[in-house]
This record gives C-alpha cells, sequence and structure tokens, in this order.
C-alpha cells in the first residue's frame, strides 16, 4: 500500500486527500485497525506550542540616507539589544535579549516582563518598533547615529530562524530542595511542591516520527502561524538517547531548526514569554505533517500519552550541577492526570506547552491540508539518526595556557 | 442564614493604627480570616480578609467598617485573566495556594475560579505571558 509524497499530493490538490491529527489517528487505528488505516489516511498532522529559547529574528531594516553600517555597532529595538555582527543593515534578534537596564535578578527573583521574543510579538503585530543605532562611520557608509520607528511592513525581510525548537521529549522538573527554584521550567516548589513539564506528549512533531522517517530537511511546516520550513536538525539533536521498545525516546532526544517568513506569521503563536526569576523567551506553535507513505509510518503516528516517557529531574541540583541522575520516569498520560507518584509524595503536575493550542495547530494545519492551500515536501536531506551515532556533547572545560 | 465573603479592605493613613477587625468580632459576632495585609510607605493599609457571619451581622459589620472610613472592595474582581493573553499552558495550576485554577478535562483549557481567588498574587508573576492582572 505503500504511498508516495507526490500521489498524496495529487490528492491534496483535488481535495480528496484524508487528514487527521496525530490525536485522532489514534482512536481511529485503535477502531479500524493498523492496516486500513494506513491505507484511508494520507496525513497526520501534529502540533506544539511551548516556549523555545534557541529563536530568534533576522530583520533587513533597509539603507537610511545618508547610508549608515550597523555592523560592529550597537542597535535596539525598543531598548533591547540586537546583533550587528553582520553587514550593514541586518540585525538579528534574539528572544533572551533584554533592555541593558533590565535589572535581572538583582532584584531576585527577576520579573523579566520584557525582552527580544516580546519585541518580535509586537512586531508581527504590525506596531511601531523603535530603534535606535550609533555606529563608527566609514567612508561608504559616513553616518554614526540613526533613530527611527520601523513596521514590519516597510522592511525588506523579516526572517524568524530558531536554531532549536520541538524538542523531541523533555525533563520532567522538580525541585528536591527545601527553598523556592525559580527556573525556565516554571517556579518550581520546595521539598517535590510540583512537577512541570513541557511537550505535547502524543501529539508533539518528532514523537510522532521518532525515526525522523518523514520529518527532514526541507519539510514544510506550521511555524508561528505562517509557512515554515526545517533548515537543519536542530542544536543539540540527540538522536541516540536512550529509547524504549516502541523506538520512541525517553530522554530529550531529537531537535528541529526552522525558518520562516515573519511577515507571514501571527501575533497569537509567537508569544513573549516571561520566566520569573529566569529570562524572556518566545512561545512558538509549529505543527508538521506527517505524509503516511506505509503501515510503518501510521504505526509512530498511533504512540499515546501512556507509551512516552519522560524523565523526572531535579532542577536544584542535579539539573545545574549536569548531574545524570533522573529521580524517576513518568508517562506523560500520568503527567496529564494532574497528579504523579515522586519518591512515594503525591505531586501536582502542571505544562508550560499548551496542549489545546498544540490541538489547535494540528487542526489548522488539517484544514490547510484540506483545503488544498498546503502541499506537502519531500525532505531534500534526512535528519541525522540513531545510525549517525551523533551524541550531544557536554562542554569539556580546557585551562588556557601562556 | 450565613454568608461568606471575600473582601478588601483599603485602610485611609489616620485609620491603621485602629484596632478595626476585633470590632467585627465583639459588636457583630463575625469570624474572620487575614489573607493578606500590608502597609505601605504612606501608611495606608490594605487587607484581604475572609469575612463569615449571619447576613444581618454580615451586613452590620460593613455598615461599621464603611463609616469609619475605610474603602471596601469585593475581592473577585480583583484579579482577572486577560483571555487574548492566556494560551492555556497551565503553569499556575500549581503556584495557586487556593486551587482557583483547574483544567476542563476534555479540552485541557485552563478554567480561572475567582471565588476561590484569594489575590495573594502568585500567579502574576509566575504567568509566562503575563495574563493574569490584578487591580486594587
Amino acid at each position: 500500500m505503500a504511498k508516495t509524497i507526490a500521489e498524496i499530493n495529487e490528492k491534496i490538490r483535488k481535495g480528496k486527500a484524508v487528514v487527521v491529527t496525530a490525536e485522532e489517528v489514534i482512536d481511529i487505528a485503535k477502531e479500524k485497525g493498523v492496516r486500513k488505516a494506513a491505507e484511508e489516511i494520507d496525513v497526520v498532522t501534529t502540533g506544539t506550542f511551548g516556549p523555545m529559547c534557541s529563536s530568534g529574528a533576522f530583520l533587513n531594516i533597509g539603507h537610511s540616507k545618508p547610508r549608515i553600517k550597523l555592523g560592529g555597532g550597537k542597535v535596539y529595538l525598543n531598548d533591547i539589544p540586537v546583533y550587528t555582527g553582520i553587514a550593514a543593515v541586518d540585525i538579528f534578534i534574539g528572544v533572551n535579549a533584554l533592555p541593558d537596564d533590565d535589572p535581572r535578578n538583582k532584584f531576585y527573583p527577576g520579573e523579566f516582563n520584557y525582552g527580544g521574543g516580546h519585541v518580535i510579538q509586537e512586531l508581527i503585530a504590525g506596531k511601531d518598533i523603535i530603534l535606535t543605532a550609533t555606529a563608527y562611520g566609514t567612508d561608504c557608509y559616513p553616518r554614526k547615529k540613526l533613530e527611527t520607528l520601523i513596521n514590519i511592513k516597510d522592511i525588506n525581510e523579516a526572517i524568524l530562524f530558531d536554531v532549536r525548537n520541538a524538542y523531541q521529549n523533555y525533563n520532567v522538573a522538580v525541585n528536591l530542595s527545601d527553598k523556592v527554584r525559580y527556573t525556565y521550567m516554571g517556579v518550581l516548589k520546595p521539598n517535590l511542591g510540583n512537577a512541570n513539564y513541557c511537550s505535547a506528549g502524543q501529539l508533539s512533531p518528532l514523537l510522532n516520527d521518532p525515526y525522523y522517517k518523514t520529518i527532514g530537511v526541507g519539510t514544510k511546516l506550521f511555524l508561528g502561524g505562517g509557512i515554515g520550513y526545517v533548515a537543519w536538525h536542530g542544536t543539540q539533536h540527540n538522536p541516540t538517547a536512550l529509547r524504549g521498545d516502541n523506538g520512541v525516546p525517553r530522554r530529550g532526544a531529537g531537535t528541529l531548526a526552522v525558518i520562516g517568513d515573519l511577515k507571514q506569521m501571527k501575533p497569537e503563536w509567537l508569544v513573549g514569554t516571561s520566566m520569573l526569576g529566569y529570562g524572556c523567551t518566545l512561545t512558538v506553535g509549529i505543527g508538521v505533517p506527517i505524509p503516511i507513505l506505509s503501515e510503518e509510518i501510521l504505526r509512530y503516528t498511533i504512540v499515546s500519552d501512556a507509551d512516552i516517557l519522560a524523565p523526572i529531574v531535579d532542577y536544584s541540583e542535579a539539573y545545574p550541577q549536569r548531574e545524570p541522575d533522573i529521580v524517576g520516569e513518568v508517562s506523560y498520560a500520568e503527567l496529564k492526570s494532574g497528579n504523579i507518584k515522586v519518591q512515594g509524595k503525591d505531586v501536582p503536575t502542571a505544562s508550560l506547552s499548551s496542549y489545546p493550542k498544540a490541538v489547535e495547530i494540528a487542526n489548522i494545519l488539517k484544514k490547510w491540508i484540506e483545503n488544498g492551500e498546503f502541499l506537502l515536501t519531500e525532505p531534500v536531506a534526512p535528519l541525522p539518526g540513531v545510525e549517525s551515532g551523533i551524541t550531544s556533547k557536554p562542554l569539556k572545560e580546557r585551562p588556557i595556557v601562556g | 442564614m450565613n454568608v461568606s465573603r471575600r473582601i478588601v479592605l483599603h485602610f485611609p493613613p489616620n485609620m491603621t493604627g485602629q484596632p478595626v477587625v476585633c470590632r467585627l468580632v465583639k459588636d457583630f459576632g463575625l469570624t474572620f480570616n487575614i489573607l493578606k495585609a500590608s502597609i505601605s510607605p504612606g501608611q495606608e493599609g490594605l487587607m484581604v480578609l475572609e469575612l463569615s457571619g449571619e447576613q444581618k451581622n454580615y451586613d452590620k459589620g460593613v455598615k461599621y467598617l464603611t463609616e469609619t472610613g475605610i474603602e471596601i472592595q469585593s475581592l473577585s474582581q480583583d484579579v482577572v485573566r486577560d483571555e487574548t493573553k492566556c494560551t492555556h499552558c497551565g503553569a499556575c495550576i500549581t503556584i495557586c495556594p487556593t486551587e482557583a485554577f483547574s483544567l476542563e478535562p476534555r479540552t485541557r483549557k485552563v478554567l480561572f475560579d475567582h471565588n476561590k481567588c484569594v489575590v495573594c498574587g502568585l500567579c502574576v508573576k509566575a504567568c509566562p505571558p503575563r495574563a493574569m492582572i490584578v487591580y486594587f
């Protein structure tokens, strides 16, 4: 029954493709059997909506008159410093960037109410952004100062480029110490007061394609309410992570680097986010379509929350000290029940990734495909798999001699 | 009929030294639970109180408070959720000490029960998209 992406695209064009979400496919396969479901279904859509810190945007603001070379100078967008190490009017704004005068954690825990992620959200919302710049001046770029409003509709390019998104599984964060810990996994109450997790589980893109058999470089996807592509494997991509018998990673494993036109994206799908005592980030919406090319591919998409295990990690000691110890393992079904047992104690759970929004993303993508507006792409190169032997390495510090 | 309500009392500077809450017990037979109390640098006081007792006594107690010059606000209006900002992630659920947030089991959307909220403010800064707002 093997299908090709070209055949599926032909059905999409004719409005005849059968598209279901990664949540819906679970019951369909139970009811009809894997074989029949694989024959009938053409595409399974996935979704995730969580804080993704390795995100940012390249902007080309156009040349001023007279010209200014921002490269090597200093540039701020709404007081947020941006990266100027490239060319004259290309800048990069990272979502973790903070105003120079933000007190950070000097008043602990810092609030981090406004950062690079918030600027990106306001830019997409069509708001004017204040750009201030100083440069050193050259013969061909004489100007040394620039202060202006910019707007996304006027600048040349605005490109979202996230080097690590859509983590395939993630830690469940707890706090074994006797004081509150403020982390990128949220506020962790002392003595196992809560457990925070951050994955859409059964709807999450890479958990539905555990061996990267369909998702590769060039895969077209839903990104921030617009269309994006997989640009590369994400940083810290770790395909050799411990896996269960079903092939699903039991630790943080694969990641995606994604790219897309920020001008098409929407502020409800790229949300500036503040983590108390930690910093600013961006909550990113991503949905990846999985073409059902064979029974095997469908089998991967019917993974349910009960089949996906995540490690419970102590963020008061093990995580900051980079110790490999875990406190235990727990399934997403247990996590979503609202309570888990850790070291014999009932611990209430909370999610940092929004499941209702992940469902919405999977359904939007489903509608795009059903309406013939979104065709699937053939990957131009695979993501490194288990066979690559690639392992995310820790930093080996070496003394600087001489 | 017994009532139990959460109210916010704003004390003007000249009232912060007065034993107002004791009189609610002594003169009106009401019971109270102080949920939050603070005095600003300008000596204005703020107290979040759960006040319980018979309806007629409760009404008399509130009348007494108003006559002393204390401004009374109903608590349930004081913390609101900006629905356009909430992403329904759920980070607030385990932070709230009174379990005012819960998950709607079918949709997994986060529900906010105003009646359970005691305006402690813990959710405000713990909310990643800053959707919770306190109004005093």
